[in-house]
């Protein structure tokens, strides 16, 4: 987090310890802070403040957009339309939802990661009573095609969410703009404090609140509010729009340096994810012949903190749902990488990565029985899926 | 998430590479889980006297194939045949729960290559 969040939220913790809903000075103290963090997320989202329903976090809001507006429409279809490459938060909650008798459709998308919208047109039906398309990629970082998708469900009269946790405050997000129904934040992504989130709701929007309670957030959402983590989120908004058009050049051009670098440095490497759709700190690379744990445990001994798509460091067997929807073969997925450069990320910390990362690769390559297997094509990606 | 001694044997594998015709190869791998080993070995009276190997795989993967070729040198066949993967996990001092199924397969890549070797000479 950054310090200047930290210190409103201390100041919250500390002194500004009053419940918004209470009358007394304290309160209307604690209720003028709430306002202020709302106004200044509602700009970050070109919104109106009272359009902002705060929640725990970017799951919370993903789930009460999707059920919510599912719930509130059941009488008037059971068709729902999302993303194969989806957050769980959304891909999870519409499996509940088939669970409940709604039926979803999972587009799929192309080897960039991006959704068609002619499939999506396509997948269109008169029962169809939501589309959820997330605005940018958590693993790949692409930016879909919002503003097309908003188009025509508002042309078509379906509700349209958008999960945008990953896109706030690293490109311009403008619900008027993309013309959503729905949009999830959260606020940690924006270097704020976790387990804050919010969902932007349209006006005249219907969602079904998920859980029952007091009057806060007009009744969508209530209990009483996590004052510290609002002011933090609020604050955190208001840096990230200040900085957002600086912070995006300044990160696109350490992007490129850093791709151009590895794809010129590194043979049998791929970029997964559009070359330039993709906001501006993500890059996701595949590493052939080997693998993405172990890429991750080289790089951290040097201090270098990435990420991975492979199953190892997932918990479950297969790799990256998101890779695989991509048409990545499954041993090129587990050798993927993730990097994320961010606001303290410099030119130097690039130039470091670029100078660790080849040699990392070619110790582990020279360990992996797959580099030499590859002249006998014993381990075509075809026959991999046979295998699978 | 590793101990010291996994991620020792992971920066500092002993006995990685291929042996120049071996007397016998084993391979085990499950490319859905992402973990391929390779295993050489070299026997000369009835003793593994070289074994090498080769692993794509995550940290612990390859750690048990080093551990793993530590513990079979010098061992007669009868008694790398006995080693089992939770000896290559003990041996390591333990791996965390959700690597001891696919990320620990060195003994049976071991017993792939001693089998190799023994249907080669038809010793068994
Ligand atoms: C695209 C996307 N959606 C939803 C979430 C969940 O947000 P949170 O961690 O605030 O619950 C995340 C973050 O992990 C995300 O990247």
């Amino acid at each position: 987090m950054r310090p200047e969040v930290v210190d409103v939220m201390n100041d919250y913790l500390i002194n500004n310890w009053g419940n918004p809903s209470s009358v007394h000075s304290v309160g209307r103290r604690a209720k003028k802070g709430l306002d202020e963090a709302r106004e200044l997320v509602a700009s970050l989202l070109g919104s109106p403040p009272e359009n902002i329903i705060f929640t725990s976090g970017g799951t919370e809001a993903d789930n009460l957009a999707v059920k919510g507006a599912a719930y509130a429409q059941k009488n008037k279809g059971n068709h729902i339309i999302t993303t194969s490459i989806e957050h769980h938060a959304v891909l999870d909650a519409c499996k509940q939802l088939e669970n409940e008798g709604f039926e979803v459709t999972y587009l799929p998308v192309s080897n960039d990661g991006i959704i068609s919208v002619e499939d999506l047109l396509e997948a269109i039906t008169s029962d169809t009573i939501l589309i959820s398309v997330m605005h940018v990629n958590n693993e790949v970082g692409t930016i879909q095609p919002i503003e097309e998708i908003g188009k025509i469900a508002r042309e078509k009269g379906i509700t349209f969410h958008t999960d945008a946790v990953q896109s706030v405050g690293k490109i311009p997000v403008n619900v008027e703009e993309l013309q959503v129904d729905l949009l999830s934040a959260s606020a940690h992504k924006i270097y704020g404090p976790k387990g804050v989130g919010c969902l932007y709701v349209r006006k005249g929007t219907k969602i079904t609140p998920l859980i029952q309670g007091g009057g806060q957030e007009r009744k969508r959402r209530p209990g009483t509010e996590n004052m510290p983590g609002l002011v933090g989120f609020g604050k955190a908004a208001k840096l990230a729009l200040e900085e957002l058009k600086a912070e995006m050049e300044r990160l696109t051009k350490l992007r490129e340096k850093l791709i151009e670098g590895i794809l010129s440095s590194i043979d049998e490497v791929s970029l997964n994810g559009h070359r330039t759709l993709r906001i501006p700190g993500a890059v996701n690379i595949s590493i052939k012949y080997i693998e993405g744990e172990s890429i991750l445990l080289g790089l951290d001994a040097k201090g270098i903190y990435a990420s991975s798509g492979s199953a190892c460091t997932s918990g479950t067997l297969d790799p990256s749902h998101v890779l695989l929807a991509m048409g990545v073969p499954y041993e090129i997925a587990h050798g993927s990488v993730r990097m994320t450069l961010g606001r303290d990320n410099t030119e130097e910390d690039v130039e470091y990565v670029l100078e660790v990362l080849p040699q990392i690769v070619k110790r582990l390559r020279s360990m992996s029985p797959l580099s030499r297997e590859k002249s006998e094509r014993a381990y075509s990606s075809k026959e991999h899926y046979q295998h699978v | 998430m590793y101990n010291e001694k996994v991620m020792d044997h992971f920066n500092n594998p002993r006995n990685v590479g291929e042996l120049e015709n071996p007397d016998g190869v084993g391979k085990v791998g499950n490319p859905v889980c992402g973990d391929i080993m390779k295993i050489f070995i070299r026997v000369e009276n009835n003793i593994i006297k070289d074994i090498k190997f080769k692993t794509f795989g995550c940290g612990a993967a390859i750690a048990t194939s080093s551990v793993l070729t530590e513990m079979a040198k010098n061992k007669t066949l009868q008694e790398a045949l006995k080693i089992n993967n939770k000896m290559v996990a003990d041996a390591l001092g333990g791996l965390p729960g959700n690597k001891m199924h696919c990320s620990n397969l060195a003994a049976n890549a071991l017993h792939e290559a001693i089998r190799d070797y023994m249907q080669k000479r038809k010793v068994c």
